[in-house]
């Protein structure tokens, strides 16, 4: 029971991470992206190819997973400039089914339908984080949660954040303002997709194997749940809401009524959050983060010419 | 000095042609008006000189170089400033967050500002120049009298602050010229006389001023030099004198005299 908790931990952990690239695109550049799937089974499947096929270590294989990612991210991020809301929605949502679908048909590499097993675990210093042993594996799933979410926060803090508001706010404006808004919005995607690409890699050395059955278009959209029920333009309220979502979808195996409540319930709840968060409190659990200039910043500003 | 020049600026869509060749000069150091009846393709070429909209021919000169169809960011970074006849502030952001989005590329030590690159730079630096470009915006708000609603979000001041917060926002770009459009637009008298002052007070920064505005009070006042559009074409350019005493001005606004 309590093993079965800190995988839930650890899958809260990985998804936490793409809540995070998620909360880039969607809460700071108001891009309406539904492609965190698709780079999280590119990360994935780099990893799985590399360590098996190549005999790479896990390690040499994290920041190819991120720079392959981020690479698909501006090859996602070019095409789809000009579109918008749902259309930018849809398109993205063709490319998460496309990366599924090369992997479902691309035998030579992917193995496709079968997956690839027998993926090595990590080694640290001749220390074997072993999944089955969690603690460690959970430890490590959270120091990289922990340097994505500091990147990011200071990140936001900068005027790269406030670029990116800015582009979310009003394009046109943010234009006239000498802001690049091509460049923003591709970087948005770029880190979006580098997480994603990260929390793959976790994933595959998680689970030692892959198969494409686990990228589907449902993770697209329990990334955007979690970051919408957190709060959108809210780091800490992504990481809580991955959690929340991680605990709901496994309710029934934790409460173990699996037997009785059937696997498409948590579909239906999440619908249900989604309708009750949008009516109630629409800004999600915590709300966009503040930055309130003036406390941290200034030191003695004489503000007030009134 | 010629600061801007516009020569046989065409836009048309489709059929409509918005802006005739029209040769627009603006003279650095001036008040330039920019009035017209509904319709008469100003703030179109507005939009053509700020790179929002490219040109369908002619050609666009600012301080000597074509600068025509360049996209908008580059030509604000050159120096030219603008604000838009339907206000167009980051709602959900402060006040001074708004302006120190205007401030967005005139940070970083290399020559290279805004760069993208240089963008990064200035995230491992961050806490310095953050303190610039806060204290910056801060100036510029104090310039409006506004450093008191500094925190607030900017949808919620009200309208006459509203256009007064999108001139500052565009003042911290450090502009040679600013574009008003219709800044005057929805404000009551004292608010306008309030408005005019400012637009003095913002050409006595050493900025050029281009404004588009409906109020001919305000127009006759503070400007210099005054061109007139009817239909996408020039009609006529002149002192406030001369353009009152026009007569295909006069018919323009008010239509011929039936005899």
């Amino acid at each position: 029971m309590f093993n079965f908790f800190l995988l839930i931990l650890i899958y809260s952990g990985i998804y936490a991470l793409m809540a995070l690239g998620q909360n880039i695109i969607t809460g700071y550049g108001g891009l309406l992206s539904l492609t965190q799937a698709g780079f999280f089974a590119i990360g994935s499947y780099a990893t799985a190819i590399l360590t098996t096929r190549f005999g790479w270590s896990f390690w040499a294989t994290l920041p190819a997973a991120l720079i392959l990612s981020a690479f698909f991210g501006l090859l996602i991020g070019l095409p789809t400039l000009r579109l918008k809301g749902d259309y930018l929605a849809i398109a993205t949502l063709g490319f998460g089914e496309i990366v599924r679908n090369v992997l479902n048909n691309w035998d030579s590499v992917t193995r496709g339908p079968m997956g690839i097993q027998r993926i090595p675990m990590p080694d640290l210093f001749g220390f074997t984080i072993n999944p089955y042993k969690k603690y460690a594996f959970l430890v490590m799933v959270f120091i990289f949660v922990g340097i994505a979410y500091f990147i990011f926060q200071r990140l936001a803090r900068s005027r790269m954040g406030r670029a990116l508001s800015a582009v979310r706010e009003d394009e046109i404006a943010a234009q006239s303002m000498g802001i690049n808004i091509t460049t923003y919005k591709v970087f948005a995607f770029i880190l979006g997709a580098s997480v994603a690409g990260l929390a793959g890699s976790l994933q595959a050395v998680f689970s030692l194997s892959v198969t494409p059955g686990t990228y589907t278009f449902m993770v697209s959209v329990m990334v955007l749940c979690m970051v919408v029920l957190g709060g959108m333009g809210n780091f800490k309220a992504s990481i809580l809401g991955a959690f929340i979502i991680q605990l709901i979808s496994y309710f029934p195996q934790l409460t173990g009524l699996s037997s009785v409540i059937p696997p498409q319930f948590k579909q239906i709840l999440f619908g249900l959050i989604l309708v009750v968060m949008m009516i109630w409190r629409p800004q999600g659990l915590l709300g966009r983060e503040e930055t309130r200039y003036g406390k941290k910043v200034a030191k003695g500003h004489k503000g007030g010419a009134q | 000095m010629i600061l801007l020049e516009t020569e046989a600026l065409t836009r048309a869509y489709g059929g409509v042609v918005a802006v005739n060749k029209v040769d627009f000069v603006v003279e650095s150091g001036l008040i330039t008006g920019l009035i017209g009846p509904n319709g008469a393709g100003k703030t179109t070429l507005f939009n053509n000189m700020t790179g929002l909209d490219v040109p369908s021919s002619g050609k666009v000169f600012f301080n000597k170089k074509n600068i025509t169809g360049l996209p908008a960011h580059t030509i604000c970074r050159m120096g030219i400033a603008r604000t838009f006849q339907n206000i167009r502030l980051f709602k959900e952001l402060t006040v001074v967050e708004n302006v120190m989005i205007g401030r967005h590329f005139k940070t970083g030590k290399s020559e290279t500002k805004g760069r993208f690159f240089n963008a990064i730079n200035s995230y491992v630096h961050m806490k310095q120049e953050e303190e610039q470009i806060y204290e910056k915006a801060c100036d510029w708000l104090d310039f409006f009298g506004m450093a008191s609603m500094k925190n607030e979000l900017a949808k919620n001041l009200p309208y006459g602050r509203q256009r007064e917060l999108e001139i500052a926002r565009a003042l911290a770009t450090d502009p040679k010229l600013l574009f008003l459009d219709e800044p005057a637009a929805g404000m009551n008298p004292q608010e306008t006389d309030h408005l005019m002052a400012t637009i003095r007070k913002i050409r006595d920064l050493d900025i050029t001023v281009v404004l588009i505005e409906h109020d001919m009070k305000l127009v006759m006042n503070i400007c210099d030099t005054i061109t007139v559009l009817n239909y996408g074409q020039k009609l006529a350019q002149g002192t406030p004198r001369e353009i009152k005493h026009n007569p295909s001005v006069i018919e323009a606004y008010l239509g011929k005299e039936e005899e």
